[in-house]
């Protein structure tokens, strides 16, 4: 169950020039990769939402750094990057009545689609997925 | 004009007389009927038989802020409660209100003190005042009401808020005096000119007595270049009756009646200051029953004028406060004090330790007072609705204990800045 569950870096930032580049800059010079990034913006404050090669290591050092940072179990869908990708697993939840949270989706490597979900009961939002035959990735490629 | 030209024109040395015989009754009274000031003055080592005039004033105890709510509700009072006829109340720092009752009497000497101050700035009978300050719990209200009253002329208690109504009814009834706070005065001006209505050219406005909040000759100019009128400055406090004093068309100076008020200035240390030099005003009130005060602080700073004033008024004057001897802000009107913020933030767990209040005045001359707080690293959760939700209900619950609004920026930890020694949690950038 568990290799199906990614972990997401979540970082609190105030809306303000240069935090992305504090929190990138950090990223960066210890070697972390980022494979998927959004970000939410809420007025003040946003929240940056990514999954990276190295989680723990980008977590403790953020941490380290003084940013609010929580790791969030999200899951990670991928898809055949063609109409009706994301509808597929957007109906097959809400048909379950699993809430979803906030999802992004990137497009990796050929005609393939990645789909990053946050979902109120992600065990068996990973049951109806499972069911739907849609591919879990324990990491992001 | 003159409201009471006999009591306004006291030779100078006379009202001093009025002052030491009034002291004099009052300590006695105090002593007598009032458990607090018992107290105070026995745990003072005073005998009202020690106070045998002004030269003695400096020998009693100051009444401070937080006597009024460690006797509330009636410990202060010096009379029964059935000779009072009114209560006000206001907020307390940490929810606990002050009460200040006030009998037949006691309305009487404050509708007289304001009845000599609307008459000083050039209010009479044909005037027409609107009052847009608070009516209720707040003295602001009532205390210009009775007054407008008292002197014929015709009152419209508009009170607080609704900027539209307020534009419409000050045209069609023709007022020609306006009550409010100067920012509030500021705010109609501007929304009144956003939907094309001129206060110079389209109200019958004249003038407008402006207070409840500190302001500055700037803001005085601004208000009556905008709106065309002349703009007078009120003084008073909830704990001594509320609005109390005006300025009389000098504008130079707040009369502070003296055969009901003794003014004194003084220092940090509480020791009265030089002629003419700055610092807190202390009043105490000889003509007062319900709940007189001795040498009540009231934390504002200014001097004090006692020269005899071109108007022809022989009581001192005060002039415009300079700031405030303790923390409390004024934010719209209403006072608050950085230790009711820091007691809501502590409630809330989410919440981290370290907070700021930021004042700003807006470009329509309102207050915006911000809180910032650190949120608590635990209770980050990564959904933006959580951090919404903390914000707003810290805002609602400031809302709910200071009784203005606020607005409210959670930011991450570690980045409001710390102190060594007293924190210095407040910026103002206000301009007043």
């Amino acid at each position: 169950m568990d290799e199906k569950i990614i972990k997401q870096v979540s970082i609190f930032v105030e809306n303000k020039p240069g935090r992305l580049a504090a929190v990138t800059e950090i990223l960066y010079r210890a070697k972390i990769n980022i494979r998927a990034f959004t970000i939410a913006e809420a007025g003040d404050f946003g929240i940056i939402r990514m999954v990276v090669d190295k989680t723990d290591d980008a977590h403790r050092l953020l941490k380290e750094n003084g940013f609010t940072v929580s790791l969030t179990r999200v899951l990670g869908v991928e898809v055949e990057d063609e109409p009706g990708g994301m509808f597929k697993i957007a109906k097959a939840l809400g048909n379950e009545g699993i809430n979803i949270e906030y999802v992004y989706a990137f497009t990796s490597g050929v005609e393939r689609a990645m789909i990053i979900l946050r979902v109120d009961d992600i065990e068996k939002a990973t049951d109806v997925l499972e069911k739907e035959g849609v591919l879990f990735k324990g990491e992001v490629p | 004009m003159y409201w009471n030209p006999g009591a306004e024109k006291t030779p100078i040395k006379d009202l001093r007389e009025i002052q030491e015989r009034k002291l004099k009754a009052l300590v006695h009274n105090v002593y007598y009927y009032s458990p607090f000031y018992r107290k105070k003055f026995r745990e003072a080592g005073i005998n009202p038989w020690d106070i045998e005039g002004l030269k003695d004033l400096k020998k009693l105890p100051f009444t401070k802020k937080p006597d009024l709510r460690d006797n509330y509700p009636f410990g202060m009072f010096a009379m029964p409660l059935s000779q009072i006829v009114r209560f006000h109340a206001s907020s307390g720092t940490t929810g606990k209100p002050t009460v200040v009752g006030y009998t037949d009497n006691d309305i009487k000497v404050w509708v007289e003190s304001m009845c000599r101050s609307l008459t000083a700035c050039s209010v009479e009978r044909d005037d027409t005042i609107q009052i847009s300050y608070g009516y209720g719990l707040f003295t602001g209200g009532l205390g210009f009401h009775y007054a407008g009253e008292k002197l014929g002329a015709t009152v419209l208690p508009t009170s607080a808020g609704n900027t539209q109504r307020q534009i419409e009814l000050m045209r069609d009834l023709k007022s020609t005096v306006f009550a409010c706070t100067p920012s509030y005065m500021l705010y109609l001006s501007e929304y009144a000119a956003s939907i094309g209505i001129s206060i110079e050219n389209d109200t019958d406005l004249r003038m407008g007595i402006f207070g409840a909040e500190p302001w500055s000759e700037e803001t005085r100019k601004r208000i009556e270049d905008k709106a065309g009128i002349d703009a007078y400055d009120v003084y008073g406090t909830s704990e001594l009756s509320g609005p109390l004093f005006t300025e009389c068309t000098e504008k130079n100076g707040i009369h502070i009646w003296a055969d009901q008020f003794i003014a004194e200035i003084v220092d940090e240390e509480g020791e009265p200051v030089g002629e003419g030099e700055k610092g807190e005003l202390v009043v105490t009130t000889i003509a007062k029953e319900a709940m007189p005060l001795i040498r009540w602080k009231t934390g504002d700073i200014t001097v004090l004028e006692e020269e005899k004033c071109a108007c022809g008024r022989t009581h001192p004057r005060i002039m415009r406060i300079m700031g405030r001897a303790d923390d409390m802000l004024i934010v719209r009107g209403v006072n608050v004090f950085p230790s009711q913020i820091e007691h809501v933030l502590m409630q809330v767990p989410e919440a981290g330790d370290h907070y700021m209040i930021i004042l700003d005045r807006a470009q329509d001359g309102l207050d915006v007072m911000t809180i910032q707080v650190e949120v608590n690293e635990e209770a980050f959760s990564d959904k933006v609705s959580d951090i919404l939700e903390l914000s707003k209900k810290i805002s609602n619950n400031l809302k709910s204990v200071l009784n203005v609004s606020a607005r409210v920026e959670v930011v991450n930890p570690g980045t409001l800045q710390r102190f060594e020694g007293k924190a210095k949690r407040v910026i103002d950038n206000r301009k007043l």
